[in-house]
C-alpha cells in the first residue's frame, strides 16, 4: 500500500539561522497511526506544521518533498496548497483551552470550515456536527452546539476538537500532543476515542507526543526525532522490545514505569547525548559539503 | 505501637475544611453561601516523609497544598505545624514561620520574574527574611541544584525548562526550610529533564533532611519518589498509605482507576479498551 503522506528529505532552517529539520523522511499509510516522538525542540510539532502548511514565517523549507495523496505540496502555489490541505487534512491541537474561540458558540466553530471552505449547506453541516458530537460521546450534543467553550470541561472541549477534526472526513489527521493538557483518566478516554474514530474512518494519523507510554498504546509505527533528525523509524512492537538507536533506548529508560520504581526515570546519560550530537554534527558537515 | 517511638509529626492535620464563597449563588446584598472544597481531612506528615498527593483535576490537591503552606486560610479544623496551630494565624504572625515552609511552583516560566537575573531571584526571599551572607547562600543553593554559579547572571529565558525548574528549587532550599511543597513541578518537563529533577529532589531530601509534599497527577513519578501516597477525590481522602502497599493492593476503585489509566511504555493492544 502506498503511503497517503510521504515526507522525503525535508530540511528546514530558521531564516538566517540554525537547521530545524534535517532531511526528515517518513511515511503514513491510510489507516496507519504513526507516533512522532522527541523532546522539546526536537522538531516534532514543526513536521506537523509543515504538513498542514502552517509553518511560522521565520521558518524556511530548504529542500525536500511532502507528498499528500500523490501530490507534492511544496510544488503547489500557496492558494492551491491551502485548498488541497484543507480538503484532505485536519489538526487535533494540543490545548483545548486556547484552540476554541471563547466568544463563539461550539456549533459554528465546527461547521464554519464545512460551510465556508468546503461549500456545504448550513443544514447539512449542522447535521454532520451533531452526528460527530454523538460519535465522540458528548451527552446532549444539541445543547453543546449552542454552548460556549467555557461551559465545557477540558475533556469535553478536547472531544469537540476531535469531532471538529473528523467532520470533513479528512484522510490525514495531525494530532499535536492532544492529551498533554489532560488528566490521566481523561487522557485514557480521549486516546480511546481517537483510536475508535481513526479506525472507523480509516484515517492516516500522525500523532505528535513526547510520551512513549502513549505511543505504545495508540501507534503502529513511530519516528524518534533528535535535533530535527529522525534517529529511528520502527514498528512499535520492535521498538518497545528493543530500541535500535542508543538515544531512543535512553529516552525509553527515562520514561517512568509505576510497575517497577527502580526502572524508568533514568536521566539520559551525557555519553548518549554526546554521541548523538556528534552524529548530528557529522550529518551537518556532509550536508554543507554535499 | 510503632507510632509511639517516632518524633512528633511535622504536620498534624485534623478535620481540615475549606470553603470558598459561591459567587454564583450570592444574593444581591447578602453574603455568598460557602461551597466546601476540602471536606474534613485528617492526616499527619512525619519529619523526613515524602508524601505524594494525587488526584484528578478538581480533587482539591492544589488547594490542600496551598493550605499547608498557608497561602489559603482553612475555614475549619486544626492545622498544626511543628506543634503550633497555624490555621488561624494572620499574615504578621505567619511571617516568621514562612521561611520554614517553602513552595516550588508548576510553571517556572510564570513563577520566575522574567526581568530579574537568577541570582536576584534566589536572593529576594533571603533578603526579605533578613539572612546574612546572601551572596554566599545563593552560590550554595546553585551548587545544591547542580547549576554553575555563573548562572546567577542569567535571565530565566536563557535557561532550559529543566534548568528553570532547578532555579525554583534553589530559591526554595536557600531558605533552609523544613518543609517543601512541590506542585506538579515536573509535569511540564521532557522525560529526561523530569528524571534529572526527580533525582535531584531525592538527593536533596536525603542530604538536607527535608520533608516534602509532592503534588502530581502522575502516579509513576510519585511511586519513584514518595514514601507515602494520599489519594484525593472531590476534596476527600480516598486512601493514604505507604507507597508500596498502595500499589500492591489499592483499596478503592478510584485508586485502581488512576493506576490503570497510566500508559506504561509497553505494547498492550487491549489496554485502550479496558475499563
Amino acid at each position: 500500500m502506498s503511503a497517503f503522506l510521504s515526507i522525503r528529505n525535508l530540511s528546514a532552517v530558521l531564516k538566517g539561522g540554525p537547521p530545524l529539520l534535517r532531511s526528515v523522511s517518513l511515511d503514513v499509510a491510510a489507516g496507519e497511526v504513526r507516533g512522532l516522538v522527541g523532546e522539546s525542540g526536537a522538531g516534532k510539532s514543526m513536521i506537523g506544521k509543515a504538513v498542514l502548511g502552517i509553518l511560522p514565517r521565520a521558518v524556511e523549507v530548504v529542500e525536500g518533498e511532502i507528498w499528500l495523496d500523490g501530490v507534492d505540496l511544496l510544488r503547489l502555489k500557496p492558494t492551491e496548497r491551502r485548498r488541497r490541505i484543507g480538503a484532505t487534512a485536519a489538526l487535533i491541537p494540543q490545548d483545548p483551552m486556547t484552540a476554541l474561540n471563547p466568544s463563539r458558540r461550539i456549533g459554528p466553530q465546527i461547521t464554519d470550515r464545512l460551510v465556508d471552505i468546503l461549500g456545504w449547506r448550513r443544514a447539512a453541516a449542522d447535521a454532520r456536527a451533531l452526528e460527530l458530537l454523538e460519535q465522540v460521546h458528548i451527552p446532549d450534543p444539541a445543547r453543546v452546539m449552542r454552548a460556549y467553550p467555557h461551559e465545557l470541561s477540558g475533556g469535553m472541549r478536547q472531544r469537540v476538537l476531535i469531532a471538529s477534526a473528523f467532520a470533513a472526513e479528512p484522510k490525514l489527521i495531525v494530532a499535536d500532543e492532544p492529551t498533554t493538557a489532560l488528566d490521566v483518566t481523561v487522557q485514557k478516554q480521549i486516546l480511546r476515542l481517537i483510536a475508535q474514530m481513526q479506525a472507523r474512518h480509516g484515517t492516516a494519523l500522525l500523532f505528535v507526543t513526547h510520551d512513549l507510554g502513549v505511543v505504545s498504546k495508540i501507534c503502529g509505527t513511530l519516528s524518534v526525532l533528535y535535533a530535527g533528525k529522525v534517529v529511528e523509524d520502527a514498528d512499535v512492537r520492535d521498538f518497545f522490545a528493543a530500541p535500535a538507536h542508543p538515544y531512543s533506548a535512553a529516552l525509553l529508560a527515562a520514561t517512568p514505569r509505576y510497575t517497577d520504581p527502580k526502572a524508568g526515570l533514568n536521566p539520559v546519560p551525557a555519553s548518549v547525548i554526546k554521541a548523538v550530537d556528534a552524529e548530528i554534527s557529522a550529518f551537518d558537515r556532509g550536508w554543507r559539503n554535499g | 505501637m510503632v507510632e509511639a517511638v517516632k518524633p512528633p509529626p511535622l504536620y498534624q492535620v485534623s478535620d481540615l475544611r475549606l470553603s470558598f464563597p459561591d459567587m454564583a449563588r450570592k444574593s444581591l446584598f447578602g453574603a455568598a453561601p460557602g461551597i466546601e472544597v476540602l471536606h474534613g481531612l485528617s492526616f499527619d506528615i512525619a519529619r523526613g516523609e515524602v508524601l505524594g498527593i494525587v488526584g484528578g483535576s478538581g480533587s482539591g490537591k492544589t488547594t490542600l497544598g496551598r493550605v499547608l503552606v498557608r497561602l489559603l486560610q482553612p475555614t475549619g479544623g486544626q492545622l498544626k505545624f511543628d506543634g503550633q496551630e497555624i490555621g488561624a494565624l494572620d499574615e504578621a504572625a505567619l511571617r516568621p514561620l514562612r521561611r520554614r515552609f517553602q513552595m516550588i511552583f508548576q510553571d517556572p516560566m510564570s513563577s520566575l520574574n522574567p526581568r530579574r537575573r537568577v541570582g536576584s531571584i534566589i536572593a529576594a526571599p533571603l533578603k526579605l527574611h533578613g539572612f546574612d551572607a546572601v551572596s554566599r547562600r545563593v552560590d550554595e543553593a546553585l551548587d545544591h541544584v547542580g547549576l554553575p554559579r555563573a548562572f546567577r547572571h542569567r535571565y530565566p529565558h536563557e535557561l532550559s525548562g529543566g534548568q528553570r525548574q532547578r532555579v525554583g528549587i534553589a530559591r526554595a532550599i536557600a531558605m533552609q526550610p523544613e518543609f517543601i511543597l512541590a506542585d506538579e513541578i515536573v509535569s511540564g518537563l521532557d522525560v529526561s529533564s523530569q528524571a534529572t529533577v526527580l533525582a535531584l529532589l531525592e538527593d536533596l531530601v536525603r542530604d538536607l533532611g527535608l520533608t516534602l509534599a509532592f503534588i502530581s497527577h502522575d502516579l509513576s513519578v510519585i511511586r519513584r519518589l514518595c514514601s507515602h501516597i494520599m489519594v484525593l477525590e472531590s476534596g476527600r481522602i480516598v486512601e493514604h498509605r505507604p507507597t508500596d502497599a498502595l500499589f500492591d493492593s489499592p483499596q478503592s476503585d478510584y485508586t485502581r482507576t488512576l493506576i490503570d489509566a497510566i500508559p506504561l511504555p509497553d505494547v498492550d493492544a487491549d489496554w485502550i479498551n479496558r475499563d
